[in-house]
């Protein structure tokens, strides 16, 4: 977790500085539910999630490298420097992406999920979303098929309260998002995401159904980003009271808490905190360092290599031009 | 006059409209309250109130749908859609219902709609905030498309949308939002849909553009007079359909030379439209192999944002190469 914290935190330095640009979307506030759901997860398990995308990325095992270079736009990053913040990609972890289109991923996740079933090869795929994506089509499509079909995976809402700029309470009309579920003849749970043993056990429950043949789940966690939207929102549509009093709810130290109770001393912590701050540094100078994404592998990776000539093929002789 | 950028000429259309009219509606997420996500919106929520200004659900095929069917029912709802890359789950709504209604009616039902939405690279937004989607809808009979160049422009032209009984994509190059600042009227004014503007003369070669390229053909078209001294004429669409022909072709027979810039793929651009339409109608005119400076050919990349663009160093060559052929 706090990995996923330092990461992000250094990467608003890079984006302030210029060296990122575009859409940074932040997770700070909601690590405790991508490092939850990576605990409930085993290897070759897949998730799909929205273009808040760092937190679980690193969860599943994404090098701070891969990742800061992505956000840099190298050729060194995990999709190579032509997707950036929101598109994170990493095949060998399982990660199926990070998606830009709110709602567009939820059916892919249960195509996914479909085809554990097919094969029957007891594997579980979790996509995430926040609860403004519970109002589009997409989202009902995909609850609907996977209702149906009782296909092995999880839905997690991820419930931070705010779309954009806009409460939930002034864009739906039911606070208990998980009488959505019922509709899909699918379980709903609701819980806290602030508490990585609550989010853990949680959604290891639902991970173990849907492994053991039992359907698909529905998850709303409520949580909150400490964050704006991105990190060109201000976050003027909420107090600062409310944000410093969910801050006292703060996944990160809640997590230390949890591991000195477990007896680990305060000593071994701030030895692992210097490991990581030196694992980002490392990650920004990597990304620094590396060279830029490749508009030969822009042009290259639209279809797969063919005999087949674009007429309006790249050509790089001739200044690009056709 | 004051001077207004492109968010702020907008604004004053809409809030000219919405207090002549009661009809006016604006919808959208965000559009409320914040003002939208790029503050076009900015203050109707407090003039008009949270019944004409509606922050929806994020739904787009939602808060088209029901636009529709605000204004077959006698409302001239002007929806916005965030980014035009958000259409598509729109999409069915737009080209299955709103483009057909006229038609399919007996000319009994209109449509009377403006959807408003951003357009265009610029932002490093990669390829889902950056995509200029516009021949999907021309190529969409029903459906009239409009995509302004500036300020003065946008609001005659958004005023004329809004009084147009037919539906409307309002494409705003969101690279101009802020960029561009002039006198513009705060009073009401129009600017004709379907009226392309010859924003410079020139005799040696026709530069046809629109909304954020409008700027790099200008400034390509400066280049080649200075270094080379080529008189480029530049043609600001400003309506891409219904287009004015005319304009073009009037160009085009002076000239006898075209280049298109789009920042759109080339592949069934707007661009090859165009150029049908010139073979058609000026094939004897031309001097020389008209040519297209577009984006490429893939998705809207994140970092190699200048080299997909059509910008003025790929113009440039491509003006001196038709005028030289
Ligand atoms: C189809 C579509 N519509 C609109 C947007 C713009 N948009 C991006 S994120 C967002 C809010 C999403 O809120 P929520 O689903 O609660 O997720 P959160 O960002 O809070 O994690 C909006 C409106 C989009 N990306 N895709």
């Amino acid at each position: 977790m706090t990995t996923i914290r330092r990461f992000e935190e250094e990467s608003a330095r890079a984006y302030a500085q210029g060296k990122i640009g575009g859409f940074l979307h932040l997770y700070i506030g909601q690590e405790a539910i991508a490092v939850g759901a990576a605990h409930a997860l085993r290897d070759g398990d897949h998730v799909f999630q929205t273009y808040r995308d760092h937190g679980i990325a690193l969860a599943l095992g994404m090098t701070p490298r891969a990742g800061m270079a992505e956000l840099f736009g190298k050729d060194t990053g995990c999709s190579r420097g032509l997707g950036g913040s929101m598109h994170f990609f990493d095949v060998e972890n399982g990660f199926f992406g990070g998606w830009g289109i709110v709602g567009g991923h939820l059916a892919l996740a249960a195509g996914a999920a479909f085809k554990s079933k097919y094969l029957n090869d007891g594997k579980v795929t979790i996509c995430f979303f926040g609860e403004g994506a519970t109002n589009i089509g997409g989202f009902h499509e995909a609850m609907s098929l996977a209702g149906l079909w009782k296909l092995p995976i999880v839905f997690v809402c991820e419930n931070n309260q705010y779309a954009m700029g806009t409460p939930m309470s002034r864009t739906s009309a039911i606070e208990d998002l998980t009488l959505k579920a019922a509709g899909y003849g699918m379980i709903g749970d609701r819980f806290e995401g602030h508490d990585i043993d609550t989010t853990t056990s949680r959604l290891q429950l639902a991970v173990d159904r849907a492994r053991n043949g039992g359907g698909p789940t529905f998850i709303e966690v409520q949580t909150y980003r400490f964050r704006g939207h991105s990190m060109s929102d201000p976050a003027k549509y909420r107090s600062r009271a409310e944000l410093e009093e969910r801050k006292k709810s703060d996944p990160c130290h809640i997590a230390r808490t949890r591991l000195m109770e477990a007896g680990i001393t305060e000593d071994q912590l701030d030895d692992i905190d210097v490991e990581i701050d030196t694992q980002i540094d490392d990650a920004i100078k990597f990304a620094n360092e590396s060279p830029p994404a490749s508009e030969a592998f822009m042009h290259n990776s639209v279809y797969a290599p063919s005999l087949i000539t674009d007429p309006h093929r790249y050509d790089p002789t001739n200044g690009g031009q056709a | 006059m004051p001077e207004m950028n492109l968010v702020q000429s907008i604004n004053s259309a809409l809030r000219h409209e919405m207090k002549a009219n009661d009809d006016v509606i604006v919808l959208g997420e965000d559009v409320g309250k914040v003002g939208g996500v790029f503050r076009v919106t900015k203050g109707l929520f407090d003039e008009f109130g949270a019944d004409r200004v509606i922050d929806t659900p994020l739904a787009e095929g939602g808060i088209i749908g029901t636009a529709i069917g605000m204004a077959l029912y006698g409302l001239r709802p002007v929806p916005e859609i965030q980014f035009s890359d958000f259409i598509f789950p729109a999409f069915d709504q737009i080209v299955s219902e709103a483009a057909k209604f006229r038609y399919r009616s007996g000319g009994e039902y209109t449509c009377p709609m403006v959807i408003r939405t951003p357009v265009g690279g610029g932002i490093r937004g990669g390829h889902y905030h950056s995509q200029s989607p516009e021949s999907l809808f021309i190529h969409t009979a029903g459906l009239k498309v409009v995509c302004p160049s500036n300020p003065y422009d946008a609001k005659g032209l958004l005023l004329s949308a809004i009084r147009d009984d037919d539906p409307i994509m309002f494409f705003e190059p969101k690279r101009v939002y802020r960029a561009v600042k002039m006198e513009v009227p705060e009073e009401e004014f129009t600017v004709p849909i379907g009226k392309a503007k010859v924003v410079k003369e020139g005799k040696d070669v026709t530069v046809i553009a629109w909304g954020a390229m409008l700027f790099e053909a200008l400034a390509s078209a400066q280049e080649v007079a200075e270094n080379d001294g080529v008189d480029a004429e530049v043609i600001d669409l400003r309506t891409l359909w219904p287009v004015d022909i005319d304009t073009i072709v009037e160009s085009v027979k002076k000239t006898g030379r075209v280049v298109i810039v789009h920042e759109a793929p080339k592949a069934c651009g707007f661009g090859a439209e165009l150029l049908s339409l010139i073979s058609e109608k000026a094939f004897l005119h031309l001097e020389a192999p008209p040519k297209r400076v577009t984006g490429w050919d893939t998705p809207f990349p994140y970092t190699l944002e200048m080299e997909y663009l059509p910008l003025q160093h790929r113009i440039t060559p491509a003006l001196i190469e038709t005028v030289r052929f």
